[in-house]
């Protein structure tokens, strides 16, 4: 169950009022006009963070969402301080495997493979399991000739895996590059928040690079950089509109406007 | 040695730098500058250079040997300038033909507000991923600290070997300890939990050979390394680009430990 659901359950019972509290401008709403306007707020577009099957339903073509890849689980296989605690806790609250699914789907009927990040799951850091589902992904994707759009969210690497879990941000973007190779195309959709390793690799591997409004992009945490700098940050720094200003986002697009964008991409590159 | 005395170690003032290797090693180096899109980024040491009759392109990470350098070249943290440099460097020895030999040692990539405006992480990724598809063979040897994302973007190779005490991590052991306990006290208790040291690169494949320190005798230390890089570089230059690549892309692929219910 995803977080926006959990949240609303949890005002449901407590108020027996679904309304929701815009956590930037403090607006309240029903959840259901929430729902309605793909979970921004419509006071002051403030992008919720949403779950990767919430994203499923809400981008993809209906029930066109074939997962793939299903069935891979994380090991403690270096006996890292509860790791398994976090693992076990994490699938428990998402009913997910781990801090992705994959699999193909349509939008506006054109094929794709897809990864969506769950940020729920140990905030989505990237372990074995997610590097593998990913370059699975990319080799399914070369083989039937497929475009990839990945949604990314991640607080880097997983250091539970020790050095690991650094070699997938290598064996993933081994994968990219002959999917690239072959002519393919790669959309990269960042959203809150894509961090450390993950933006470090394939993150920042896509052909288009389009972004969530507000979504704090960045490789090194925010508190790393101001010790380094020794100096405040500005408010933006690290958000999609701090890196599209530098050059390192093609487009910004709104979520209630994000299948129509992908469409369009997905139309002018099929053949 | 246990973990956290090997990553002291690793770290220790004194011990040789990239440079030193370069010169140690190579025959009439010369040192080429600039990402030509930026600047110059003094933590990064490359250029052109002989290895037995092999012309190389070497890159090596250079932390500064005196207060004075270290700062010059920003402790040895690479700026997105640095690591475009490397990758600039890297299409070039693919143009011509010649293997690129990397020399890693960095705490990681550098952290300041500008690293972040200028793109560490997209130029990272973008080394990290071209360097997959270089159609010549990379070998990189982590001679003091391999520091994650920014260690990586220099050692997506055929081969790396590794200095018998140097570490290689997904994270600082400070970063870790931080994190997770909340306490950068615990760093020692850190680095035995993330396995750092050059044996646990050996066993979990993401090295393939331990070079033994001998710093008293740093050229006949060097000697033997640099046997190992020509042993490797015959091998490397031996196979086709074909076989090459793929090769280096299995040399990834089979990294992973996790359950398959499938399988």
């Amino acid at each position: 169950m995803s977080f926006i659901q959990d949240f609303l359950h949890a005002k449901l019972s407590q108020t027996e009022v679904q309304t929701v509290t815009c956590k930037k401008c403090g607006h309240e709403e029903s959840a259901y006009d929430l729902q309605k306007n793909s979970y921004i707020c419509s006071a002051c577009g403030f992008h919720y963070r949403i779950g990767a099957r919430d994203r499923v339903k809400l981008l993809f073509d209906k029930n066109s969402f074939h997962e793939l890849f299903t069935g891979l689980t994380s090991k403690d296989f270096l006996h890292f301080p509860s790791y398994q605690q976090k693992l076990d806790k994490s699938r428990e609250t998402t009913g997910e495997e781990d801090a992705v699914i994959c699999g193909i789907a349509t939008i506006a009927g054109i094929r794709f493979a897809a990864f969506v990040m769950e940020p729920k799951f140990m905030m989505a850091s990237m372990g074995s399991v997610v590097g593998e589902k990913i370059t699975r992904l990319y080799e399914y994707a070369t083989e039937h000739k497929l475009p990839v759009i990945g949604f990314t969210a991640s607080g880097g690497a997983r250091m539970q895996e020790g050095v690991i879990s650094l070699m997938q941000m290598a064996k993933v973007s081994a994968a990219v590059k002959v999917h690239s190779n072959a002519g393919l195309l790669y959309v990269t959709v960042l959203t809150d928040p894509t961090t450390g390793g993950v933006t470090a690799s394939f993150a920042m591997q896509g052909d288009i690079i389009l972004a969530e409004p507000g979504a704090l992009v960045g490789f090194a945490g925010r508190r790393v950089v101001e010790q380094t700098t020794k100096s405040k940050l500005p408010d933006n720094f690290q958000s999609a509109e701090f890196l599209m200003e530098h050059g390192f986002v093609d487009a910004i697009i709104p979520r209630n406007e994000l299948r129509d964008t992908l469409a369009e991409i997905l139309h002018m590159h099929q053949r | 040695m246990n973990s956290y005395e090997k990553l002291k170690t690793a770290r220790q003032n004194g011990r040789p730098t990239g440079g030193a290797y370069v010169k140690e090693i190579f025959e009439f180096p010369i040192e080429l500058h600039g990402d030509r899109r930026f600047g110059e980024d003094l933590a990064i040491m490359a250029g052109l250079a002989y290895i037995g009759k092999r012309p190389v392109t070497f890159i090596a990470m250079e932390k500064g040997t005196d207060l004075q350098s270290r700062i010059a070249r920003n402790f040895g943290s690479p700026k997105p300038e640095g690591y475009r440099k490397a990758l600039r460097l890297m299409k070039q020895a693919e143009k011509f033909h010649r293997p690129v030999v990397c020399f890693v040692d960095t705490l990681g990539a550098f952290c300041g507000a500008e690293a972040e405006e200028r793109g560490q992480g997209q130029a990272i990724a973008e080394n990290i991923m071209e360097m997959l598809g270089l159609r010549t063979p990379v070998i990189s040897v982590v001679i003091g600290e391999g520091g994650s994302g920014g260690a990586l973007a220099l050692a997506s190779a055929d081969r790396v070997l590794i200095l018998e005490n140097a570490v290689y991590s997904v994270i600082s052991p400070e970063g870790c300890a931080s994190i997770l306990w909340k306490d950068s006290g615990k760093v020692a208790d850190a680095a035995e939990c993330l396995h750092i040291t050059a044996e646990d690169m050996k066993e979990f494949g993401v090295a393939e050979e331990i070079i033994p320190e001998d710093f008293d005798h740093f050229p006949k230390m060097c000697k033997n390394l640099k046997a190992a890089l020509i042993r490797e570089l015959d091998n490397l230059c031996a196979l086709s680009e074909e076989e090459l690549l793929e090769q280096r892309y299995q040399r990834f692929r089979k990294f992973g430990n996790y359950n398959d219910k499938n399988a």
